[in-house]
């Protein structure tokens, strides 16, 4: 008993220090630079996303505040960057920035006062209202924010009045660096803090921070506030590095997209946000280059099967793979062997099922599209319906049971008992 | 008759048309989501898929226009059993991000597909010549087809009110929306129900996208574009309630109609001005319960 109090005093001392595995992301982000030095206009985007998708999960991942409007903090923040620019011609870029975030972080501070009374659906609901009025607003006074054509050509000072803007992006590349590396710095010390550990305890369960006497809408409105702000930065870097600005950066697909990359990565974890981004950036970067709608089926792929399959994330699921290696610190686990049960002949026959409706459709449509390889291979239209009805149904019933075989070994003990 | 008065039945008039269109495609997901609090944002490609049957049906095959709206919903239904037996019953119990992303997945793998199959460029849809035209009501015509729209939307919510108020099985969805844990312990076998009304809702929605064409023309996109109108509807109406989910369309279709002829420029603003405020006042909507 003395011991396990050591060991959790220990831990809870120790949680919050760097740690070596920490360095790894930032020494990979430097690396990226001088592996791949003509693609920084790129690597400079993937960075803003990563400053976007963390301020994101320190309100969803740690607060547990599910929005789809959090595109119109990150368009607070650009178009106050652009207009300043524009219309005061207050071209100073950190000055800008920091100018930027905090006005997205007073507009997240009077929103979130409001909203953030409710949960679930209703929510979810006023944060996409509230991203739809501030476009729709923009558009009424085209005149000024440019509307869906934008502003383009904004000027802006070399960073620190020394650093001038290049052709391949490398001062942005190293500017959004920097500005990444000090607000990751400060959401650090948040998440860490006793602020951080009561939204937490927040997210896990509300009634009891209430019961024990939190002050849950305060915490709430602040934190929103702190992500807003960060997203604002965000969006000011977002204009700063583009040179330019359109009404779609409220659109929902923004808000949506960093949802995905938030999700991707892991959410209420650190790194979570670095690697999500990367990874949806790079295949968004590949993939719609060959074909947009190609892009999007992927993607939609992706979002259910990180549901369905790996709901932590890829952080998450790098951590399951590492522990099925990790056998020192558990119990030794006991031997498992796979055991066929009734009920998954009955799951066998639903998903040859449903492979059988999914050949069935896929044949109709390459029937529909005439896609010459099948139609020469088996001429008659029925011949071809069937192979694909029943191969769909082999192919899914086969993946069912290869997962059957890996997820369902159960522990000799528990049969036993 | 005075020229406001005409202007005034004129809005009300495509207001309600484009009310009728808003509440049978979004009732199936209010009551979805009253009675598993499931949050389905697949909902739209539901609809969507039914129009693109429905533009099939008529241009490639010669099937009539109403015909091909009942083909088509009852497709989508039964298709939609599946859906709801594999995957959407995973997640019952998953926290609402997680039912968010999941059916957001699946409709932007519709929106892929479909786009593959039909291509971006929208589709019309051949209608018979009965629908085509004007009707006169004596001090100005209107369009046939929105008349036909308000019919068949009078029709439907006369139907789903008896279903629902005065059915055996209506009366077990209710008593399942006000508390479910209590109607399962009473014998009502809520899993099965949720298959029924889930299928029902999405057949709704099916004839809801069939029935969009000829107002908006039907791209791929529909599933998503027209999604934030069905949840507001759902939402500024209460979750599981018909007369909400009325209401809200009603209110919805006509102030949108109406602004958007008093002030073009404003686009959607008061649509979202409107959920604010019936949201930040009434957090579950107009009969919504607490």
């Amino acid at each position: 008993m003395a011991e396990a109090r050591a060991r959790a005093a220990d831990y809870l001392v120790r949680r919050h220090y760097f740690r070596l595995s920490e360095a790894l992301p930032w020494l990979l982000m430097i690396a990226a630079f001088f592996l791949f030095p003509n693609r920084m206009t790129f690597g400079s985007q993937v960075l803003i996303m990563v400053l976007f998708a963390l301020s994101l999960d320190l309100i969803l991942g740690y607060a547990g505040i599910v929005t789809l409007g959090h595109a119109a903090f990150f368009g607070v923040g650009a178009y106050t960057v652009a207009l300043a620019s524009m219309l005061l011609d207050w071209s100073e870029p950190i000055s800008g920035i920091i100018a930027g975030g905090l006005l997205a972080g007073l507009v997240g501070a009077a929103v979130g006062w409001f909203i953030l009374r409710y949960r679930g659906l209703t929510l979810l609901m006023l944060t996409i209202a509230f991203a739809a009025m501030l476009q729709e607003s923009g558009n009424l006074r085209s005149d000024i924010t440019g509307g869906y054509d934008g502003l383009p050509g904004l000027m802006f000072d070399p960073v620190l009045g020394t650093f001038q803007y290049d052709l391949y992006g490398h001062t942005n590349y190293w500017y959004v660096f920097g500005v990444l590396a000090v607000i990751f710095y400060f959401v650090r010390r948040i998440i860490y803090s006793p602020f951080g550990q009561a939204l937490t305890g927040i997210r896990e369960n509300v009634r009891r921070m209430h019961a024990i006497g939190s002050p849950v809408h305060r915490r709430l409105v602040a934190v929103y506030a702190i992500s807003a702000a960060i997203a604002g930065v965000a969006g000011g870097l977002f204009t700063q590095t583009n040179a330019y600005v359109t009404l779609t950066v409220f659109d929902f697909d923004n808000s949506a997209k960093v949802l995905v990359m938030l999700i991707l990565g892991g959410t209420g974890r650190l790194y979570g946000p670095f690697l999500g981004a990367a990874v949806y950036m790079v295949l968004e970067d590949y993939f719609s280059k060959l074909s947009p709608t190609f892009w999007q089926l992927g993607i939609g792929l992706l979002l259910v099967l990180t549901v369905l399959f790996a709901r932590r994330g890829l952080l998450g699921l790098a951590e399951d793979a590492r522990g099925l290696f990790k056998r020192g610190d558990s119990a030794p686990s006991a031997p498992r062997r796979m055991v066929w049960k009734p009920e998954h002949w009955n799951s066998l026959g639903m998903s040859a099922l449903d492979g059988a409706v999914i050949g069935f459709i896929a044949g109709f449509a390459i029937n529909m599209k005439q896609v010459e390889f099948m139609t020469t291979f088996v001429t008659s239209a029925p011949a071809r319906a069937l192979i694909f009805t029943l191969g769909g149904a082999a192919v899914a019933a086969g993946i069912n049971a290869v997962y059957l075989l890996v997820t369902s070994r159960t522990s000799v003990e528990e049969q036993t008992s | 008759m005075p020229q406001f008065a005409i202007i005034a039945v004129s809005i009300l008039f495509d207001g309600l048309a484009y009310a009728m269109f808003l509440f049978i495609t979004s009732v199936g997901l209010s009551v979805t989501m009253g009675l598993m609090g499931f949050v389905n944002l697949a909902h739209g490609a539901f609809a969507m898929a039914g129009g693109y049957i429905v533009v099939s049906l008529t241009r490639s095959y010669g099937i009539d226009f109403v015909p091909s709206l009942l083909i088509a919903g009852v497709t989508v239904g039964l298709i939609s059993i599946r859906f709801e037996r594999r995957l959407y019953r995973q997640l019952y119990k998953a926290t609402d991000l997680e039912q968010v992303l999941l059916t957001i997945g699946l409709a932007f793998m519709a929106i892929a597909m479909f786009t593959y199959f039909y291509g971006p460029i929208p589709k019309s849809v051949p209608l018979p010549d009965w629908l085509e035209g004007d009707v006169n009501l004596g001090f100005r015509s209107f369009p046939t087809y929105r008349a036909f729209l308000i019919a068949i939307g009078a029709v439907l919510i006369s139907v789903l009110w008896y279903g629902f108020e005065k059915t055996n099985i209506g009366a077990k969805i209710r008593a399942a929306v006000d508390n479910r844990r209590m109607a399962e312990s009473v014998g009502i076998n809520v899993d099965l129900l949720f298959t029924l009304t889930f299928a029902l809702g999405s057949a709704l929605a099916a004839v809801g996208g069939g029935l969009a064409i000829q107002l908006f023309g039907l791209t791929p996109s529909f599933a998503v574009l027209y999604l934030v109108l069905f949840l507001i509807v759902v939402a500024v109406g209460g979750l599981g309630s018909l007369k909400g989910t009325l209401l809200a369309a009603l209110v919805i279709g006509i102030i949108d109609t109406g602004g958007k002829y008093a002030f073009p420029v404003a686009g959607n603003l008061f649509i979202y001005a409107i959920t604010a405020v019936v949201l930040l006042i009434k957090p579950t909507g107009f009969f919504g319960r607490e």
